[in-house]
C-alpha cells in the first residue's frame, strides 16, 4: 500500500482502496464492493453505537464507491449525524457525502438544513464555510429556500471574517441562479456594490462574480458599480509586479480580478463621465502596450495570465464599439497573435477576429487578413484551428472578397474534415447566394459543391439553387447548360442528377436550339443516370420526362415507350409504379393543350426564409459529436399521448371572439385585396375532394404540442416523432389560404389498422381535409394527406389534428396541435423610414401594442435572427431603425374578414443575451398572440 | 490496458444542475473528444454550445467546460493552479495521491472554486485553510485523472 495518506488517515478506507485497486476484473471489484457494503451496513444497523470516528470512515467508503460509479441507497443518516460533530474532518466528511448525493427525502433534508443553521450561526468561520459550501454545492431550491434571506446579511455583516464573505458572496450567486426569485434584492445590493472597494483581493474577487450577475439582470440598481469598477482595474493594472504579493501570478498582477472587472465593464455601456471615461481607455492602452513589452518570464503560466487580461480588454473595447482607436489596435495585436508559435494564441485571435469583423470600424482592419487565414485554413494542423479559420472566412465576407472566399472555402472542401463538411458546405452556400452579383456565378458555385462534396450537400442547398433558378428567368439559359455539362461527367453525384433533372425538366428548352444538346441527347443523358439513382431520384427523373413530353413533343414516342416497359409500369414500388402508370396516361390522353396547361413552368417560389440558414443555424455547435445528436432527436421525440397538455381553453377563444375588429384595415397604406371565396381546389384535379367537415372536437384528453412552437417561423418538418409513428409536415399559404400536407410514416413492420384522423378547428378556422386516408397503413409505409385551411378571422387556437388507429390490437390515440398560427398569413410590406415611424406612431393606443422582454433561448447571431424574421412572413425593413442592431418588420394579415397591419420591432441586447420585442397592431389580440408567439422562438 | 487507465475518471464536480444521464454522456464525448488529441495541438475545443478547456499533466487530463462568456485562457489557469494546490499539499503530486486521498482533492477544489467561480486565487490562502483544517482534524486517503466541469 502506497505511503500516501496525509493527515490522520483512515487505515480502512486505504486498505479498501487499495483492495479495489489489485482487482483483476471487473467482476472481482463487484464482489469486493458488496462484501464491503454488507459489512457498513451491519455495522450500520449493529446494536453498538458507532464512535464518530467509524462512522465517518464507512461514510467515506461509501463515497468512494459512489464515485466508483456504484449505486448507494443507504448511510444518508450516518452522514447527517456526522454533520453535527464538533470535530472539524467529520464534519467535512459528512457535507462532502451530502453535497455529492443529496437526497430528496424531506425528514432528511428538515435534518441537513438544520445542521447548516446551526453552522452558519456557530460564529465558527470554518464551520460556517463548510455550511455555505454545503448550500452552494447542492444549490437546489429547498435549500435557497431556507437560506436566500440569510445569507445576505453574513455577506454584509460588519464582523463577518474575509473568508466566509467570500464564500457567501459565492453562495448566493450559486442560489440566484438557480432561484432568482428567492433572492430579493434590498438594503444589502448598495453595500454588495462597495465589496468592490474592499481591502482583501479575495473578497473582492469572489463579490465581483456576484455583482457581475446581478448587474446582468438589474442594471440600473448597480450602475455604480462602473466607475467602481473602472478605479480598481486601473489601481491594478498600473501596479508593480510584484505590489499585489500573492495575488500576483507569474509577475502577473492579479489576472482573475482583472479579468473578471473587464467582464463586469461588459454589462454596460462606456462610462457617460468624462473623467472615468478618461481613464478607463488609459487602462485599455495601457494593457495593449504591455502586450509589445518582453516578457518578465518565459513561463506559458505568464503568457497566459497575461494574454487572458489582454482578450477581455479586446472584448471590452469590441463592446464599446466606438472607439475606433482601439478597435485597429486590437486588430493588429489579433493579427500579430494570427502568426504566433502557440496555437492556442492562433485559435483565440481567430476567434476574437470573428467578433471584430462586424464591427463597421474594424471590418475592413480584419479584412486585410485575410491571406493569413486562408493560409490557417491551409496549413493548421489541429482540426479545431481550422474551423475557427473557416468561422472568420466567414464572418469577414462581403462583396469585395466574396469570390475568393468561396474560391478557398471550395477548394478546401476537396481535403476538409469529415466532421466539418455539412458545415462548409451550407456556409458556402449562404455566401453564395448572398453575394452573388451574377447569378451564373451562383450557379457555378453551388454544382461545384455538388461535384466536391455531394454527400453532405443536403436537400435545403439542392432545392435553394432551384427555387432561384426558378424565380431568376436571367439564369435559366445558363443553368440548364451548365447542369447539361455537368452531367456529362461519367460519375456525378446523385445530388447533381436531382439538379440536372429539374432544371432540364423546366428549362431544357432553351439549350435544345444546340443539336449538341437536342431534346433526344438530353433525355438520353438523364436516362442514362436513372438506373443507378435512388427511388426518390428516379420519381424526379420520371417527372422530368413527362414535363420531356410537353416541351418537346418529338420526344414522346421514346420516352412513352420507357414509361410503358414494365421495370417502370410494373415497378415494385409504388411511388414510381404510379407515376409511370400516371404520366403513360396523362401523355396519351391529355390534348396538347391540357398538357400545357398541367405541365406549366413551375411558377416562382415566394421569397421565404432560405432553408439553408436555417439549417445551418440548426446545427448548434461545430464539431458536435454525431451520435450525440442522434441521441437527441430520439429524446425529443416524446412518447405517445406523452405531453400533459390540456385542450382549448374556452375563456381565451371567446375573448379573441369578443374584441372588436379594429376601423384602421387600411392602415398599411395597402389597398384591400378582393375577397377570397372559399378554398380552390386547385389540386382538385387529381385528388379527390372528399370533403370532411371538422367533426366536434376530438378530445383525447391530452394534447402534444411538442413541435408545434418550432413552426412559427418555418412551414416544413417533422411535426411528431415516437417509436410508431413519424408526421411530417409541409405547408405553403397565399392571402388568407393555406394548403398543408401531412405525411404520416408507420415506423413499424406491422400494420396500422382502423387508422382515421380528424382536424377541428376553433371558430375563426376553416379546414377541409382532401383525400381519405386509407384505413390501413403497412409496416414502414408513408401516407400522404392534404389539408386546406382558410383564415374567417385572426384567431389565437392551433386547429387539432386527431389520430386514432390499432397497432397491435390496441388502440393509440393522439393529438397534436397543428402549427397554423395567425402569422402564416401575413404579406410582407415593404416601406420608408418616414412611412414606418408615421404608421408606428398611429398606433399608439395602449393596447395595440404588446411588449415582451425575454432572454435569449438561440444563438443571436445576425443572419439567424433575419432567417427567422423572414420566416415569420413580414418583410424585414433595412435601415429603418437608427439602431443597426434593431430589427424592425412590417406586415398584413390576411383574413377573410378583414387585414390586420402589423408592425415589429426587435431589439437585442447581444451583452445581456436579452431582447426586448414590441409588437404593434391594428387589432389588440393580434399583437398579444404575436407577441406571446414570437417571445419562445429567439 | 493503457485504453482502460486512460478513460477512468478519477474527480468530477458539476456546477450547473445535470441529470445522470447527461453527466454520463458528457464524459462519454469529453473522452472520446479530448483524448484523441494530439500533443501540442490547441487546449480549446467547442463542443455543442460549450467551450471546452483541457490540459494534460503526467497521465492525468484535466477538463473544464465553459459558457460563452468565460474566458479561456484563464481557465487554462485555473486548471493549473489546482494542480499545484494539488502539489503544494500533497508534495509533488501523483495520480495515487488522488486516489488515496480523493476527499482531499474534493476539499481542495472546493477551497478554490464554488459554484463554477474562482472563490480564492492566492495559493497562500488556500493553503492555510487546509492545514487549519488538517490541524483540526485526524483523517485521510486518496485518487486519479480528473475531469470536471464548469
Amino acid at each position: 500500500m502506497p505511503a500516501v495518506s496525509k493527515g490522520d488517515g483512515m487505515r480502512g478506507l486505504a486498505v479498501f482502496i487499495s483492495d479495489i485497486r489489485n482487482c483483476k476484473s471487473k467482476e472481482a471489484e463487484i464482489k469486493r464492493i458488496n462484501k464491503e457494503l454488507a459489512n457498513i451496513r451491519s455495522k450500520f444497523k449493529g446494536d453498538k453505537a458507532l464512535d464518530g470516528y467509524s462512522k465517518k470512515k464507512y461514510v467515506c467508503k461509501l463515497l468512494f464507491i459512489f464515485l466508483l460509479g456504484h449505486d448507494i441507497d443507504f448511510g444518508h443518516m450516518e452522514a447527517v449525524n456526522l454533520l453535527s460533530s464538533n470535530k472539524y474532518t467529520e464534519k467535512q466528511i459528512g457535507y462532502l457525502f451530502i453535497s455529492v448525493l443529496v437526497n430528496s427525502n424531506s425528514e432528511l433534508i428538515r435534518l441537513i438544513n438544520n445542521a447548516i443553521k446551526n453552522d452558519l450561526s456557530s460564529r465558527n468561520p470554518t464551520f460556517m464555510c463548510l455550511a455555505l459550501h454545503c448550500i452552494a454545492n447542492v444549490g437546489s431550491r429547498e435549500m435557497a429556500e431556507a437560506f436566500a434571506s440569510e445569507i445576505p446579511r453574513i455577506l454584509v455583516a460588519g464582523d463577518t471574517m474575509d473568508s466566509v464573505k467570500q464564500s457567501a458572496a459565492l453562495c448566493l450567486l450559486r442560489l440566484y441562479k438557480t432561484s432568482p426569485d428567492l433572492v430579493l434584492m434590498g438594503e444589502w445590493t448598495s453595500r454588495v456594490v462597495h465589496l468592490l472597494n474592499d481591502q482583501h483581493m479575495g473578497v473582492v474577487t469572489a463579490a465581483i462574480s456576484l455583482i457581475t450577475c446581478l448587474s446582468q439582470k438589474n442594471p440600473d440598481e448597480f450602475k455604480t458599480c462602473v466607475s467602481l469598477a473602472v478605479s480598481r482595474l486601473s489601481r491594478i493594472v498600473s501596479s508593480a509586479s510584484t505590489d499585489l504579493q500573492d495575488y500576483t501570478y507569474y509577475f502577473v498582477p492579479a489576472p482573475w480580478l482583472s479579468c473578471k472587472l473587464l467582464r463586469l465593464l461588459q454589462c454596460y455601456p462606456p462610462p457617460e463621465d468624462g473623467a472615468v471615461k478618461g481613464r478607463l481607455v488609459e487602462c485599455l492602452e495601457t494593457i495593449l502596450n504591455k502586450a509589445q513589452e518582453p516578457p518578465k518570464s518565459k513561463k506559458v503560466q505568464h503568457s497566459n495570465a497575461k494574454n487572458a487580461i489582454l482578450f477581455e480588454a479586446i472584448s471590452l473595447i469590441i463592446h464599446y464599439d466606438s472607439e475606433p482607436n482601439l478597435l485597429v489596435r486590437a486588430c493588429n495585436q489579433l493579427g500579430q497573435f494570427l502568426q504566433h508559435r502557440e496555437t492556442n494564441l492562433r485559435y483565440l485571435a481567430l476567434e476574437s477576429m470573428c467578433t471584430l469583423a462586424s464591427s463597421e470600424f474594424s471590418h475592413e482592419a480584419v479584412k486585410t487578413h485575410i491571406e493569413t487565414v486562408i493560409n490557417a485554413l491551409k496549413t493548421e494542423r489541429d482540426v479545431s484551428v481550422r474551423q475557427r479559420a473557416a468561422d472568420l472566412l466567414y464572418a469577414m465576407c462581403d462583396r469585395s472578397n466574396a469570390k475568393q472566399i468561396v474560391a478557398e472555402m471550395l477548394s478546401y472542401l476537396e481535403t476538409a474534415d469529415y466532421s466539418i463538411r455539412e458545415e462548409m458546405v451550407l456556409k458556402v452556400a449562404i455566401l453564395a447566394e448572398k453575394y452573388a452579383v451574377d447569378y451564373s456565378w451562383y450557379v457555378d458555385t453551388i454544382l461545384n459543391l455538388i461535384r466536391i462534396a455531394g454527400d453532405y450537400v443536403s436537400e435545403e442547398v439542392w432545392y435553394r439553387v432551384i427555387q432561384i433558378v426558378i424565380n431568376r428567368d436571367d439564369v435559366q439559359g445558363y443553368a440548364a447548360k451548365t447542369v447539361f455539362e455537368a452531367l456529362q461527367a461519367p460519375a456525378c453525384h446523385e445530388n447533381m442528377v436531382k439538379v440536372g433533372g429539374y432544371i432540364l425538366g423546366e428549362f431544357g428548352n432553351l439549350i435544345a436550339g444546340d443539336p449538341r444538346s437536342s431534346p433526344l441527347v438530353q433525355f438520353n443523358l438523364l436516362h442514362s443516370k436513372f438506373h443507378l439513382c435512388s427511388v426518390p431520384t428516379r420519381a424526379l427523373l420520371l417527372s422530368a420526362y413527362i414535363k420531356f413530353i410537353n416541351l418537346f413533343p418529338e420526344t414522346k414516342a421514346t420516352i412513352q415507350e420507357v414509361l410503358r416497359c414494365d421495370s417502370q409500369i410494373r415497378n415494385s414500388d409504388v411511388e414510381l409504379q404510379q407515376r409511370a402508370v400516371e404520366y403513360l396516361k396523362l401523355s396519351s390522353i391529355a390534348s396538347t393543350d391540357v398538357l400545357a396547361t398541367v405541365l406549366e413552368e413551375m411558377p416562382p417560389f415566394p421569397e421565404r426564409e432560405s432553408s439553408i440558414l436555417a439549417k445551418l443555424k440548426k446545427k448548434k455547435g461545430p464539431g458536435a459529436v454525431s451520435v450525440t445528436e442522434l441521441e437527441d432527436s430520439k429524446r425529443e421525440s416524446g412518447e405517445l399521448n406523452g405531453a400533459g397538455e390540456r385542450g382549448p381553453d374556452p375563456s381565451v377563444m371567446a375573448a379573441s371572439n369578443a374584441s372588436t375588429p379594429s376601423p384602421s384595415a387600411d392602415l398599411l397604406g395597402i389597398r384591400s385585396a378582393a375577397p377570397v371565396s372559399n378554398a380552390p381546389a386547385s389540386a382538385g384535379s387529381l385528388l379527390v375532394d372528399v370533403f370532411s367537415e371538422a367533426g366536434p372536437a376530438a378530445s383525447s384528453g391530452a394534447v402534444n404540442d411538442d413541435g408545434f412552437l418550432r413552426f412559427v417561423c418555418k412551414n416544413n418538418g417533422v411535426l411528431f416523432e415516437n417509436q410508431l409513428l413519424q408526421i411530417g409536415i409541409k405547408s405553403e399559404y397565399r392571402q388568407n389560404l393555406g394548403r398543408m400536407y401531412l405525411f404520416y410514416g408507420n415506423k413499424t413492420s406491422v400494420q396500422f389498422a382502423s387508422f382515421t384522423t380528424t382536424v377541428s378547428c376553433p371558430g375563426e378556422l376553416q379546414s377541409h381535409i382532401l383525400g381519405i386516408v386509407e384505413p390501413l397503413v403497412e409496416g414502414g409505409a408513408q401516407i400522404q394527406q392534404v389539408l386546406n385551411i382558410e383564415c374567417l378571422t385572426d384567431f389565437s387556437d392551433a386547429p387539432l389534428l386527431n389520430i386514432k388507429f390499432r397497432y397491435g390490437g390496441a388502440l393509440q390515440n393522439l393529438t397534436l396541435k397543428l402549427p397554423v398560427t395567425i402569422n402564416k398569413f401575413f404579406q410582407p410590406t415593404e416601406m420608408a423610414s418616414q412611412d414606418f415611424f408615421q404608421r408606428w406612431k398611429q398606433l399608439s393606443q395602449p393596447q395595440q401594442e404588446a411588449q415582451k422582454i425575454f432572454k435569449a433561448n438561440h444563438s443571436m447571431d445576425t443572419e439567424v435572427i433575419k432567417a427567422k424574421l423572414l420566416g415569420l412572413g413580414m418583410a424585414l425593413l433595412d435601415n429603418v431603425d437608427p439602431n443597426p442592431e434593431n430589427y424592425v418588420c412590417a406586415g398584413v394579415i390576411q383574413t377573410k374578414s378583414q387585414q390586420v397591419g402589423c408592425l415589429l420591432r426587435l431589439e437585442p441586447n447581444a451583452q445581456a443575451q436579452m431582447y426586448r420585442l414590441t409588437l404593434r397592431c391594428s387589432k389588440d389580440s393580434v399583437s398579444k398572440r404575436l407577441c406571446e408567439l414570437l417571445a419562445q422562438q429567439f | 490496458v493503457q485504453y482502460f487507465l486512460l478513460g477512468k475518471l478519477r474527480l468530477q464536480k458539476w456546477f450547473v444542475p445535470t441529470s445522470d444521464r447527461e453527466r454520463k454522456k458528457v464524459i462519454r464525448d469529453m473522452i472520446m473528444l479530448v483524448l484523441p488529441r494530439q500533443p501540442r495541438t490547441c487546449n480549446f475545443l467547442r463542443w455543442k454550445d460549450l467551450k471546452i478547456v483541457y490540459k494534460r499533466y503526467a497521465s492525468l487530463y484535466f477538463c473544464a467546460g465553459l459558457e460563452e462568456q468565460d474566458n479561456e485562457l484563464l481557465a487554462l489557469e485555473v486548471l493549473h493552479r489546482y494542480v499545484e494546490l494539488l502539489d503544494k499539499y500533497f508534495g509533488n503530486v501523483c495520480e495515487l495521491d488522488i486516489i488515496f486521498n480523493f476527499e482531499k482533492a474534493y476539499f481542495i477544489l472546493d477551497e478554490f472554486l464554488m459554484g463554477g467561480e474562482v472563490l480564492e486565487t492566492s495559493k497562500f490562502a488556500v493553503n492555510v485553510s487546509m492545514e487549519q483544517a488538517d490541524t483540526l482534524q485526524e483523517a485521510c486517503t486518496s485518487l486519479p485523472r480528473s475531469l470536471w466541469c464548469v
